[in-house]
């Protein structure tokens, strides 16, 4: 049992590997590309995009292309963001997609 | 490390440390479903425990990691796994040049170690910090190692646990990351042109996760939200006050 938990195939890890360094690559090229070019006015403007740009991109799919439960759990999730601390509007989010999923499919 | 004399002393240290800590700590409920479900998912994909945390460790990135496990065959098709991984992962070139000049006094050291752990959650939490403030490299340890550890733990447990642990989307905890990723977007929330940025972002990552394969969605809808950023600019002085300024007052 214990041999199964601590096995490692030499191609797995050659894979990870690799993962990890296609990762790494992406994670400093920012840090790199700073070093040779300032940002001011419009660019400037636009960087300051890119958390919210980003982060909408990743739930984009799910909070809108799913389903009518998913899309109105995100609306609930979002108002409740703007008045409760963050981890009860999660909770808020997560109870309210769970009574949704449950009331869509009983009809 | 060298003492500050500005306002900025009192913020230096341990207690930046335990308030990167304390700030990542309702992640960890959105985080350790996720881990125990890819650890589930891991070992019924012949992955061993010590692979899905060596997994773990050294890529450190969810999503890709899920998306190689989707990959995941006999024979092991490497090429497209390490490709695909750095698709998924390009995000992460705008997520490093976007923090990159609101880090506090960081040394070239610190910089290339520190975004070794850049995830999502810990770019995502530095972001929000840097509206208020430079973030110190104390804090951003703070909150990336809760996560490395956090991570670790659930998915080496999941792959563990795995068959035992049912279907997650049962109790809602799929939608646990994307509640998480709505209140941070809020937070970035400035009015108007916030909005048209979102709503760009959103209606692009829509479009392309619909039509195009793959991880394409992520980079349309951050591209996107750029470009209706910059088209919005305005370059007459009364726009030119910070938001770190704004929330200051």
């Amino acid at each position: 049992m214990s041999s199964e938990i601590f096995a490692v195939d030499p191609l797995v890890l050659f894979t990870i590997l690799a993962m990890a360094a296609s990762t790494y690559l992406t994670r400093i090229a920012g840090l790199v590309l700073t070093r040779f070019v300032t940002f001011s006015g419009r660019t400037e403007a636009a960087l300051q995009a890119v958390p919210p740009a980003i982060l909408m991109s990743v739930v984009a799919p799910i909070a809108f292309a799913t389903g009518a439960a998913e899309t109105t759990a995100t609306a609930i999730t979002a108002i409740a963001a703007l008045r409760l601390p963050m981890l009860a509007a999660m909770a808020i989010g997560v109870v309210s997609v769970v009574v949704l999923r449950m009331a869509l499919t009983a009809f | 490390m060298k003492t500050n004399q500005n306002k900025s002393a009192v913020n230096a240290g341990p207690n930046e440390f335990l308030l990167g800590v304390t700030t990542f700590f309702p992640l960890i409920f959105a985080v350790a479903p996720i881990g125990l479900l890819f650890g589930a998912l891991a070992a019924q994909k012949g992955l061993s425990p010590l692979e899905v945390l060596l997994m773990g460790s050294f890529v450190f990135a969810g999503g890709s990691q899920f998306l190689a496990l989707d990959l995941w065959a006999d024979p092991l098709p490497w090429v497209t796994v390490a490709f695909s991984t750095f698709l998924i992962n390009l995000r992460h070139v705008l997520m490093s040049a976007s923090l990159a000049p609101k880090l506090g006094h960081w040394t070239t050291l610190q910089r290339y170690l520190g975004f070794f752990i850049l995830a999502d959650e810990v770019w995502a939490l530095s972001e929000q910090r840097a509206i208020k403030h430079h973030t110190t490299f104390s804090f951003y340890l703070g909150v990336g190692l809760t996560l490395f550890v956090t991570w670790q733990v659930a998915t080496v447990a999941g792959s563990l646990i795995g068959a035992v642990m049912g279907d997650p989307s049962r109790f809602g905890l799929d939608f646990a990351f994307t509640a998480l990723f709505i209140c941070l977007v809020m937070g970035f929330w400035q009015g108007r042109k916030t909005g048209v940025v979102l709503a760009a972002s959103g209606l692009a990552a829509v479009l392309t996760y619909k039509f195009v394969p793959g991880a394409w969605y992520i980079i349309a809808g951050a591209v996107a939200g750029v470009i209706a950023a910059a088209i919005q600019y305005d370059d007459s002085p009364k726009t030119q006050l910070k938001p770190a300024e704004a929330l200051q007052s």
